[in-house]
């Protein structure tokens, strides 16, 4: 299972290294990168701190999730930690299937399980100076198995 | 038996520290170390009523029951992706 949390600047290419095999008929890859505006407000950049222990471990067990539902196709995912710059890429999803329907249901399964599972906040810093915590999702162990869609 | 405590993200800038230790009778559930955390660190006192918590790295319910040497992690809304 290729499920990894780092510091440093993510390159897709090695999400879809790790998934790639000659059964494949659908590769699909998800960016998620940094807005430089939110809610109206212009964003200088922003943090994401991590329980790194607990979110390798959650990552790993989204991915094999997604995995199933890929019908003999691969995944793998990266979300990155520290400081982000607009533009930089916090989340990349690679899957690959030999079908396309598949893949994209993996795929969106992924984001939407990190967004309410993955032990990760976001700190962001706006250009007037301020900074805060985003909102997040309460994670509801057990609830949140179920795919938003 | 002995517990250690981890805050994240807000929840860390409320308390004031990342970590801390405490003695709990056994038998003691992560509700229990929630209150004494609160009498302990009076910053947690902002914290909700019922905290999402991960014991040794899993998300747990308040009930468990805590074991010594467990890593009890307090977590806020998490906002990864």
């Amino acid at each position: 299972v290729h499920a990894r949390i780092t510091q440093e600047p993510i390159t897709p290419d090695t999400v879809l290294r790790a998934v790639r095999s000659d059964t494949d008929g659908a590769v699909l890859l998800f960016l998620g990168t940094v807005r430089r505006e939110n809610e109206g407000r212009p964003v200088s950049g922003l943090r994401y701190d991590a329980y790194v222990a607990m979110a390798e471990k959650v990552l790993a067990d989204i991915v094999a999730e997604a995995a199933a539902l890929a019908a003999d196709g691969d995944v793998a995912a990266e979300h990155r930690i520290g400081e982000l710059a607009i533009g930089d890429v916090s989340v990349a999803i690679a899957v690959a299937s030999p079908h396309r329907a598949a893949a994209y249901a993996a795929s969106r399964y992924t984001i939407e399980q990190i967004k309410v599972r993955l032990p990760v906040w976001k700190h962001e810093h706006y250009a007037d100076g301020d900074a805060r915590w985003l909102d997040g999702h309460w994670p509801a162990p057990g609830e949140a198995r179920v795919a938003d869609d | 038996m002995r517990i250690r405590l981890l805050f994240f993200a807000l929840y860390r800038d409320l308390a004031g520290e990342e970590s801390f230790d405490l003695d709990l009778p056994s038998g003691a559930t992560a509700a229990d170390a929630v209150a004494a955390a609160r009498v302990r660190n009076h910053g947690l006192g902002r914290l909700p009523a019922e905290p999402v918590v991960a014991v040794n790295r899993e998300y747990a319910s308040l009930d468990a029951i805590l074991r010594d040497g467990d890593e009890l992690a307090f977590l806020p809304p998490v906002a990864g992706g």
